[in-house]
């Protein structure tokens, strides 16, 4: 079975970003980048299927700038098989990503094609989706347990109530929630290793796709700030100041 | 200008998401239309005909929408969508769910959890967990959004009266099925709804722990929130995250024990009214955005003031 992952280069999840003085944007100068949370719990999720004979091949994919080839690497280094950047200047969004993506299944026919549930930077929860419905595959989103077998692949689903289990008929995409695995560290060794794996680098003209935005962006803002609260004293002084002062309870 | 919105119901009932959309749509302006997708679900139908605000109620009631499996509902949706200018879901695991799937057989680039509406085409969204608020402006002719509840009071449940239309529509697209559900069940509020919310964290150190939080919860009419770091430990089940990438809480009190304030889990809490943080290091960035911060063992404080509520 071959699997696609494809995986995004973030800012890093520690980093508190601020918007810029002159509202076009975050600033996004001399930070530190990595690679999206999430996407690292899918290649973990590839590997494991790989450790387990399920798996043959596992290809990492990105959209985005030459730097995400470092993240390509990370993902080699992780354990995936080879990698394909899609070289954009361009601050490409999901239905473009998804578009771009699919052209890559079309050319790679993976079985089963693994996301993160969202990006940690846009936050926008769509890609795998969208991905999913031009591939024209079912989806188990929010993976929290994928079980691969004779064609299907059993997902547990983290949602609002609880969990939901559905078996889904591959091809297919899975994206991942926080609690499908605890990923591994990249060795040294496995980090030089991933060095002389192969990375293609594409681009979305040479694939057909047009990947413009299609929702422009007028300001990014701060949120509004709470001003600082108080300490008190003790649980005492709490429940007065709950009852009497905010008058809450 | 007509906008299409998903219902998030059990069948029976409209669930408490969907009045915070149709609010949303009210903002955009327009005729408003309710589609109730399910099976056997014609008193949700009804239940949608009574909201304040709708126009019309599309029901599609059909085996294949049993449980809300995004391949046939997006199907669905992509098909009765067409003829509308705005498509909203409640930013529900449901709705972010499907509506992707929607909008990319829609040819639209979807825009999530809106938090303002600033004109017919333009909306307010938080962007890198909650730190920054981008103001967005979409080209599609069919715009579909997703809606975070908390940002938008609900609409009233009654007081409309909008006919019913059965649709036909959508299939069962054939390539997902239905296994089966791991539901919690609880007799405290839904969290994201609840007036009062009082959250563990890994302060919190075992399961059994918690139940000092449930004690909390329970005499203050609370829902019981946690931050991944509890839920990841097995202290509170998945669905009771509040976060960036779990639930987006903003009750009126929130109470944090045992929290330390990552950025993460404030992005799901600090649009709340007063913030509570017990907390036993002085220096825990929770107290940053904590109205009232107590540094204390949580062993102690927190039984403590159970007594005294
Ligand atoms: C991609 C990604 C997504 C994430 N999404 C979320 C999310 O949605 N929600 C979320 O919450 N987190 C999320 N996180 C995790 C987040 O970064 C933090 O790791 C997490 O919120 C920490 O949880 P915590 O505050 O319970 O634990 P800790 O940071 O370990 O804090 C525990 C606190 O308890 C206090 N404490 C300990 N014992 C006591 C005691 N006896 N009395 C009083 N206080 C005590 C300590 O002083 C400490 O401040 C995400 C992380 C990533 C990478
Ligand atoms: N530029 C990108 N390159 C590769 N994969 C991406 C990219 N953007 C999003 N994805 C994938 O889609 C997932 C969800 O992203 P999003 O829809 O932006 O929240 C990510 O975790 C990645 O797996």
């Amino acid at each position: 079975m071959k699997v696609l992952v494809a995986v995004k280069r973030v800012v890093d999840y520690n980093v508190k970003v601020r918007v810029k003085p002159d509202h076009s944007d975050v600033d996004l100068n001399n930070i530190k980048m990595a690679l999206n949370p999430f996407c690292e719990i899918a290649i973990e999720e590839a590997v494991r299927l790989k450790e387990k004979g399920i798996a043959k091949e596992i290809v990492a994919v990105s959209v985005g700038p030459k730097e995400a080839q470092e993240q390509i690497r990370t993902a080699l280094a992780l354990g995936a098989d080879r990698g394909i950047l899609v070289e954009t200047a361009e601050k490409v969004q999901p239905l473009g990503i998804a578009k771009v993506l699919k052209a890559l299944v079309d050319q790679e026919k993976p079985d089963l094609i693994i996301l993160g549930k969202q990006s940690i930077d846009g936050d926008n929860n769509q890609t795998g989706q969208m991905l999913a419905a031009l591939a024209g595959v079912s989806q188990g989103t929010y993976a929290s347990k994928v079980d691969v077998a004779g064609g299907k692949v059993t997902v547990v689903r983290e949602i609002d109530g609880g969990l939901q289990t559905v078996e889904i008929t591959l091809p297919a995409v899975v994206t991942t929630d926080l609690r499908l695995n605890e990923p591994r560290y990249a060795s040294l060794p496995n980090i030089m290793k991933a060095k002389k794996k192969p990375l293609d680098v594409t681009t979305p003209d040479a694939l057909g796709i047009d990947v413009k935005p299609r929702v422009a962006t007028l300001k990014v803002e701060p949120p509004s700030e709470r001003k600082a609260g108080i300490k008190v004293a003790d649980v005492a002084e709490l429940a007065a100041k709950l009852k009497n002062e905010a008058k809450v309870i | 200008m007509s906008i299409l919105v998903y219902a998030e119901h059990d069948n029976t009932q409209i669930k408490g998401a969907t009045l915070n959309t149709i609010a949303a749509a009210k903002a955009i302006g327009g005729d408003i239309h309710v589609l109730v997708a399910g099976q056997n679900c014609g008193a949700a139908a009804e239940a949608a005909s009574r909201i304040d605000g709708v126009a019309k109620v599309l029901v599609a009631d059909n085996a294949a929408f049993a449980h809300q499996l995004a391949e046939n509902v997006a199907s669905l949706v992509a098909e009765i969508g067409k003829g509308y200018s705005h498509i909203l879901a409640p930013a529900t695991s449901n709705g972010k769910n499907f509506a992707p799937r929607a909008a990319a057989l829609l040819d639209s680039q979807m825009i999530s959890e809106i938090s303002g509406v600033v004109s017919a085409d333009t909306f307010k969204r938080p962007i890198y967990a909650g730190n920054a608020i981008a103001t967005v402006q979409s080209s599609d002719a069919i715009k579909v959004l997703t809606v975070r509840g908390t940002a938008f009071d609900p609409v009233k449940a009654e007081g409309g009266s909008a006919a019913v239309e059965a649709v036909a529509g959508g299939k069962d697209v054939g390539v997902s099925k239905f296994v089966g559900e791991e539901l919690a069940k609880s007799d405290r509020p839904e969290l994201t709804a609840a007036r009062i919310v009082v959250s563990g964290g890994r302060g919190m150190g075992s399961s059994d722990n918690f139940k000092i939080i449930e004690a909390l919860a329970d005499k203050l009419g609370a829902a019981v929130g946690a931050s991944r770091a509890a839920v990841d430990a097995g202290y509170a089940p998945n669905d009771m995250q509040v976060g960036q990438t779990g639930k987006i809480v903003a009750p009126e009190l929130y109470v944090a024990v045992g929290i330390s304030g990552a950025i993460q889990h404030l992005a799901g809490m600090k649009d709340s009214k007063v913030i509570v943080a017990i907390n036993k290091d002085e220096e825990a960035p929770i107290f940053q955005v904590a109205d009232y911060g107590l540094v204390a063992d949580l062993f102690t404080a927190v039984p403590e003031l159970t007594k005294l509520v």
